[in-house]
């Protein structure tokens, strides 16, 4: 995992990349509450996240749940195919409510179909 | 994930269940009343199952279901134990074992014929069950805790059903669940292939405040809904990792609405937030929450009111956690807590890894001795007494080494409770089996190949020995035959003993049959030990039936072929209508011995220093007469004598002077006439090359200090050999005479 901020203008980016899993988590848990207590809103890019478990999932609802209390805007963008699968399995897209862009080539069974076309 | 490892583990693990589930079931059969000992049979079989649902062992899962079914409504009082009920059982156990086994090799079809006794088992344990099947199998204990009024009464207070007709199932992982490796994301996963989840709902207000959030705990629970025909076990087999540390409630679909009620209780969230949360995850409807609550008010009162409560607090508790998964839950942490304790006294070791340490200590003893040899030779003072010493260190690893190695030979008698039981059944016959000198230990890798004799023995003394009850009585003997196993060591060897009080050997059949056979002349008086040698002659049998359990003739010179491969030998004793002793001597170890070296002209040979009794000069006058006779009269005792010099051919003139070993086995004795003494040696049994396996008197080489090879000799073989000399010899001796008389 590594994970980049960029800013500008009170906004602050954070991109995630490899893996959220628990081997990362304490690392991530700091870096991800740090984004957040220096930005006036956050979005999170999770587009080149490569494995989620539990211990991952767990610490985006612990980011939202800060980012609610201080009433920062906070937003995951790019979900990657493992992020939206993860999220999916514990229902929790409606928690975080962030728009969710399904490429073509993240719908299992469906790549296939659209390279052919 | 590889399961594979996990696989390998389950399989043992099963193994093991399966012969405490045999060894519960065999007690329960003579103590039927045992609560615990039911109990301990249940969760065998339940573990079983449950740990084969998470590998997927179906035909497994199946099987032990019904045998769980059948064990529950013994538990329950509605089935009573009997011995045909416990047969039953057995035989079920067996095949579960057969299941596993050919799972283990995956891919592998089941063979048909175990699927056909799956088949019949499975008939006659449904005849066993309930007629509603298994799931009905908890209606007779909820009935027994209330009389009918009550019963009427507690469904009032219950209200109806819910209308939803899915599962309901909440989970509260445990903190550590993320520590000790498991995600439950992979458990949400695998539930989906039991069914269709049709909601969850995650629930995360159990995350701390940030700054005490501990990234690497789990802080989550779930409320999920899912549709699925799988039975309750195996939806909640998927969770049997987590269960320990995690919160798992699982309500069957159509649930008392009260159950629902009694879960919101039971939960830490806020109970409205539940409740509201079980409305939207489409467990509960609306109106269907609101008279649970309201029903749980009124509960409420009639407790105050002290009516009543048992009984509805125990129907509710039985119907909404099935209690086998809390038994089952219970005894997984007991074992846990148990092995946990024994893991502390014992390390498992690879057998490899200990046969490796003892070769090496083998070479280290041959080292040790050529340091002695160096050390005297070199006569230097110093030198001899740290060789001493040396050698003396180098005994204790050795006997250590060996130790380690050694098991208590238990083990492998209480595997006979089951054979003299189910052979005991089938033949008619009432058997007790008593076990004695089971902490009797030798080396692992005898108690191996010694448990196929002695299965033989004991069905032999089972089929032929023992009588059936009706004759027992008749010839005043107790209705219920003796059959005793027996272990103890004597001089250097263990002694196994087999012995029934049954009908002993009859010497006129064996005599009659070995006539036929051809191994005996008709007008001939054979002492008995003759008699019971011909018991072990191949093919010999006398049974007047051949029945499926012995009889064939195959059996006691095959026990015996088995037995002499180890270096032992058997004895038969017993009187005719009283009883049968057999009895199997085996040497302690195969690897090293104390030995004591002789020699004969140029070479060395050893012998195992406990069959040495003592030795004695052979003083010149006598030599001439005892070559030609073959004993001496060693205190008033025949003592044959064996010339070692011509059994093995040693050319050349013999020497000076010759010394008589006195050695004893198996109750026999014989001296052995050697060139010169040469004291206690350790030796380190190598066996001898293909060559030489079927040398006779020789039973395997070593090497000595000075790196010279000596052949151990086989000292069984040698003393029959000298006792067979003395008989022919005393016959021709007998016979000159007789011819002299008639002169």
């Amino acid at each position: 995992m590594s994970a980049r901020a960029e800013r500008g203008n009170g906004a602050r980016r954070l991109s995630v990349e490899g893996d959220m899993t628990i081997y990362k988590a304490l690392a991530l848990k700091t870096r991800l509450l740090q984004a957040l207590k220096g930005a006036s809103q956050l979005e999170v890019d999770l587009s080149r996240v490569s494995e989620v478990d539990t211990a991952g999932v767990q610490l985006l609802l612990l980011l939202k749940r800060e980012a609610m209390k201080s009433r920062k805007p906070l937003r995951l963008v790019g979900h990657s195919a493992a992020t939206l699968d993860a999220l999916d399995l514990f229902n929790l897209g409606a928690y975080f409510g962030d728009p969710v862009v399904i490429k073509r080539a993240d719908r299992r069974g469906k790549s296939a179909e659209g390279s052919k076309k | 994930m590889n399961l594979e490892p996990a696989r390998q583990a389950f399989i043992a693990e099963s193994q093991e269940l399966l012969v405490a589930l045999e060894k519960a079931l065999l007690a329960l059969e003579s103590s039927p009343e045992d609560k615990e000992l039911l109990v301990a049979a249940f969760r065998s079989a339940h573990t079983i199952k449950g740990s084969a649902g998470v590998f997927g062992f179906e035909p497994v899962v199946d099987f032990t279901h019904l045998v769980e079914g059948v064990l529950e409504r013994v538990r329950d009082g509605a089935l009573k134990v009997n011995s045909d009920l416990i047969g039953l059982l057995l035989a079920c156990c067996d095949h579960v074992s057969q299941l596993i086994t050919q799972s283990e090799e995956e891919g592998k079809e089941i063979a048909e014929g175990t699927l056909a006794t799956g088949r019949s088992l499975v008939e006659r344990l449904k005849g066993h069950l309930a007629p509603a099947g298994a799931a009905a199998a908890l209606a007779p204990l909820a009935q027994a805790a209330a009389p009918a009024v009550q019963e009427a009464q507690v469904e009032a207070v219950g209200g109806g059903r819910v209308v939803s007709d899915t599962w309901h199932i909440s989970l509260r992982f445990g903190r550590d669940v993320l520590r000790n490796g498991m995600d439950p994301m992979s458990f949400i996963r695998y539930l989906a292939t039991l069914g269709t989840t049709v909601s969850t709902i995650t629930l995360s207000d159990a995350i701390p405040e940030a700054k005490h959030m501990d990234p690497e705990s789990c802080y989550l629970g779930m409320e999920i809904e899912f549709r699925s025909d799988a039975d309750k076990e195996t939806i909640a087999g998927v969770f049997d990792f987590v269960r320990d540390d995690s919160v798992v409630h699982i309500l069957p679909p159509h649930s008392r609405i009260l159950e629902y009620i009694e879960l919101i209780e039971k939960l830490p969230e806020d109970k409205k937030l539940l409740g509201e949360l079980l409305v939207k995850s489409g467990a509960l409807a609306q109106a269907e929450l609101e008279e649970g609550l309201a029903l749980q008010q009124q509960q409420a009162k009639q407790r105050a009111a002290g009516e009543h409560d048992a009984i509805g607090k125990i129907l509710v508790e039985k119907g909404m956690v099935q209690p086998e998964l809390v038994d089952a839950a219970l005894e997984k942490q007991r074992i846990n807590k148990e092995s946990a304790a024994q893991e502390a006294n014992f390390i498992r070791v690879r057998a490899d890894k200990l046969d490796e340490l003892i070769t090496l200590v083998g070479e280290l003893v041959i080292a040790s001795a050529g340091v002695n040899l160096v050390a005297q030779r070199a006569a230097h003072g110093e030198l001899v007494e740290a060789a001493s010493t040396l050698a003396r260190l180098v005994e204790e690893v050795r006997d250590g080494a060996l130790k380690l190695r050694m098991v208590p030979i238990g083990e492998t008698f209480s595997r006979f409770n089951r054979v003299a039981r189910d052979l005991g059944r089938e033949l008619g016959k009432d058997v007790e089996l008593i076990l004695s000198g089971t902490e009797t230990e030798l080396d692992k890798s005898m108690v191996e190949k010694i448990s196929d004799p002695l299965m033989h023995l004991v069905r032999n003394a089972l089929d032929h020995g023992i009588e059936r009850p009706e004759l027992r009585h008749e010839r005043g003997k107790p209705g219920r035959g003796r059959l005793q196993l027996n272990a103890y060591h004597e001089s250097g060897s263990i002694v196994i003993e087999v012995a029934d009080d049954g009908e002993g050997l009859e010497r006129r059949k064996i005599f009659a049959r070995a006539v036929e056979l051809g191994l005996a002349a008709p007008g001939q008086n054979p002492t008995d030990q003759e008699i019971h040698r011909f018991i072990m002659e191949p093919g010999f049998s006398t049974a007047e039936q051949v029945t499926n359990v012995s009889g064939r003739g195959i059996g006691m010179d095959v026990v015996r072929r088995n037995v002499e491969a180890l270096r032992g030998s058997i004895d038969i004793d017993g009187a005719e209508g009283q009883g049968t002793i057999v009895a199997i001597r085996l040497p302690l170890t195969l690897a090293i011995i104390d030995g004591f070296a002789v020699g004969v002209g140029p070479a060395a040979y050893v012998l195992p220093l406990e069959t040495v009794l003592e030795c004695m000069e052979l003083a010149g006058e006598e030599r001439a007469r005892v070559r030609e006779s073959g004993y001496i009269n060693l205190r008033n005792e025949v003592l044959p004598l064996l010339r070692l010099r011509d059994v093995f051919e040693v050319r050349g003139e013999s020497a000076k002077r010759e010394n008589i070993v006195v050695v004893q086995y198996g109750g026999q004795r014989a001296g052995f006439i050697v060139d010169a003494l040469m004291g206690e040696f350790q030796t380190v049994i190598k066996p001898l090359g293909k060559l030489f396996e079927r040398l006779s008197g020789i039973s395997g080489s070593t090497i000595l200090g000075t790196g010279e090879v000596a052949l151990i000799l086989d000292v069984q073989a040698l003393v029959a050999r000298a006792a067979g000399g003395k008989q022919r010899n005393m016959q021709r001796q007998s016979a000159e005479e007789h011819l002299s008389e008639r002169k």
